[in-house]
């Protein structure tokens, strides 16, 4: 017989490591959380769209208006605090 | 446009990657556009490209704050009859660009201004088979061209100040600054830009170097933007290969014979960001 099962709340911990993986599969480097990822010139400003719509697809959540400026995908750190955000947002609708 | 109305109407043919991000540029500087394309299945989903696009531009923090301008997307040249300027970003072939805007030329009034966005073919080569050659001049926008704000204007010699006047009212309403060159294969940027990449990718194909450290190295010790490899992939490499051979065969310079490297890609449809792959592999951009 199987438990009924519930969606965990995501942990900022499991965003960023999931942010890394994908990070260091497409640009062949370790990012640390903290590091500006375009000002480094590592990333290129058209991955941007790119980490958009992953970060959309993997956690559900849509990025729209205001939300949806660079600065919120500049860093590992920025994206997760934006990821937890929506999602608290989305999950009390 | 009129004179209670400044703002230009514009048509652009093609919805393929320049002419959506032409599209994408105008609608957001509030110039409502007539989007041609005879393909359906390209006619369909050319305003979705096009959303995406101008999620790009807000993301990239370069909208310009106007209200978004009307689409509209037509199958015929007919649809653009009205128009004050159209622009033909249609495929890099000088046959096809002669038949397209010699049928714009019939369609049009007289006082309309035909835009070519060759990378590569002299105006003068294209205005000389055109009903009324005073009417052309070329405008190499690039692409993305909601983030670059400089275009590459070419007169040709039989180019008219009307559509020159013209052409730079619209340039102003997209906030675009243009940079008048001279006539002739590959304008400046593409005689210069291909050929360098045309060489990056042969060091790619020797096996002296991969894609990424051809990137890195010219990045890092050069200062270039997004590295030649990325930019052919931005490119199109289809059409980075068709302004190749325009290039080799207008100038005999051997450094434009396309390379085999290039050629393989092409023809295993590797063409880039909007296929999915080229040098490089983009999962997200097509979803």
């Amino acid at each position: 017989m199987s438990e009924p099962t519930t969606t965990p709340p995501l942990s900022a911990e499991h965003v960023r490591t999931e942010l890394r993986r994908f990070l260091e599969e497409r640009t062949k480097t370790d990012w640390a959380a903290d590091t500006d990822l375009f000002a480094t010139g590592g990333v290129s400003s058209l991955f941007a769209m790119e980490l958009v719509v992953h970060v959309e697809k993997t956690f559900g959540i849509a990025v729209e208006g205001p939300d949806l400026r660079i600065d919120n995908f500049r860093t590992v750190n920025a994206m997760t605090d934006l990821v937890l955000r929506l999602a608290e947002a989305g999950s009390g609708e | 446009m009129t004179e209670e109305d400044p703002t230009p109407r514009l048509a652009v043919l093609g919805a393929g990657v320049m002419g959506v991000s032409i599209t994408t540029l105008a609608l957001e500087h509030g110039v409502p556009v007539v989007l041609v394309e005879t393909d359906p299945a390209k006619r369909a989903d050319a305003p979705a490209r096009i959303e995406r696009e101008l999620r790009t531009a807000q993301l990239m923090g370069v909208r310009s704050g106007k209200p978004r301008a009307e689409l509209v997307t037509g199958a015929s040249v007919a649809d653009c009859a009205d128009a004050d300027v159209v622009i033909e970003a249609i495929t890099e072939d000088a046959d096809l660009k002669i038949a397209a805007l010699t049928e714009v030329s019939h369609t049009v009034d007289e006082d309309t201004a035909l835009v070519t966005n060759t990378s590569s073919i002299p105006v003068d080569e294209l205005a000389a088979k055109l009903p009324r050659p005073e009417a052309l001049l070329g405008v190499h926008f690039m692409n993305p061209s909601y983030l670059i704000r400089t275009v590459e204007v070419i007169r040709g010699s039989r180019t008219s100040s009307r559509a020159a006047d013209s052409v730079g009212r619209l340039l102003t309403a997209l906030g675009r600054r243009g940079v008048f060159v001279g006539d002739g294969p590959g304008f400046v940027t593409s005689r210069v830009l291909h050929r360098m990449i045309n060489d990056a990718a042969r060091v790619v194909q020797e096996g002296r170097a991969s894609a990424e450290d051809v990137d890195t190295l010219m990045q890092d010790c050069l200062g270039h933007r997004t590295g030649p490899l990325r930019t052919a992939d931005l490119i199109g490499i289809d059409n980075l290969v068709d302004s190749l051979r325009v290039l080799h065969e207008r100038t005999g310079d051997e450094g434009c014979r396309p390379c085999e490297l290039l050629l393989r890609k092409v023809a295993a449809g590797e063409h880039g960001r909007k296929s999915g792959k080229g040098f490089y592999t983009y999962t997200g951009v097509l979803s």
